[in-house]
């Protein structure tokens, strides 16, 4: 019963964090906000028996990524968004096709929601198909990350290489070219 | 012990907030963060999956998604710090042209 009742606590905080994170005007609160989301759902990851993950999201995204994002709204210190005048003849601007993209939102939804309704196997309860021990254990996922998935996170160092490289280069002044 | 449908609801529901996000704001870093609502819907997805299968592999591709959400972010804000720097704005619809 606490177990439902933790799953919905912390379910209801993730979706109100997010509606809080696109409904601020003020970046920085966004940002505030997201770390909150990101700790509710690292909760969802521990009730799922994946603590290492949870620890990870907490560490790498909240710590981390969420970190560098609120360091970048400080640097620019555009602390609201600005109502700049935008180009209201470009053909993108026209109204139809600002509702076409909500349109599209909708009926992201709407495809979610039909899939969802016409699941099988959706009412069967998580946790209890297998052991705890098998999913939870940080050995097991050692062992599977670094024997099948050995290319991937190999692949995975050369993205970092390649990401470091780019946002060095991309933020790099113009003057500052040799 | 919950559904599994109720961790899908969660995360289509969060996936649909990241969504609107993105269409509806004007601000650069504020669509950035709803990409990363997006992600994290569906690492929720790929956990709840993984643990309803009785496998690893859930964990592992989360695991993947988080390094590239790292990358992606990295090299996201970099790019909006060379865009402020020419236009002094983060409005999207202020970069309409590709050469200034």
């Amino acid at each position: 019963m606490a177990e439902t009742l933790i799953f919905y606590v912390l379910s209801a905080v993730a979706i109100l964090a997010s509606v809080l994170v696109i409904g601020q005007r003020n970046p920085m609160y966004s940002v505030l906000m997201l770390v909150l989301s990101f700790a509710a759902v690292a909760g969802l990851f521990i009730q799922l028996d994946a603590p290492f993950l949870a620890v990870a999201l907490m560490i790498v995204y909240a710590g981390a990524i969420m970190v560098l994002f609120l360091f970048v709204v400080m640097l620019l210190n555009a602390a609201t968004e600005d109502h700049a005048s935008w180009d209201q003849t470009h053909p993108l601007r026209h109204p139809a096709v600002t509702r076409f993209g909500t349109v599209f939102a909708l009926l992201l939804v709407l495809e979610l929601a039909y899939a969802l309704l016409r699941g099988n196997d959706l009412n069967q309860p998580v946790g209890s198909q297998a052991t705890p021990q098998v999913v939870g254990s940080v050995r097991e996922l050692g062992r599977v990350l670094f024997t099948d998935y050995v290319f991937a996170f190999e692949a995975t160092s050369l993205l970092i290489l390649v990401a470091m490289v780019g946002a060095v280069t991309m933020a790099r002044r113009e003057g500052e070219q040799r | 012990m919950i559904p599994l449908g109720h961790y899908l609801i969660v995360s289509a529901i969060l996936f649909a907030l990241g969504t609107a996000g993105v269409f509806l704001r004007r601000n650069l870093i504020t669509i950035l963060l709803s990409i990363e609502i997006m992600l994290n819907a569906v690492n929720l997805t790929f956990v709840a999956f993984g643990r309803f299968a009785g496998s690893v592999d859930g964990q592992i591709i989360t695991f993947f998604v988080i390094t590239v959400a790292a990358a992606e972010a990295a090299v996201g804000l970099a790019l909006i710090i060379a865009l402020f720097r020419h236009r002094e704005s983060l409005n999207p619809d202020t970069f309409t042209n590709l050469k200034w």
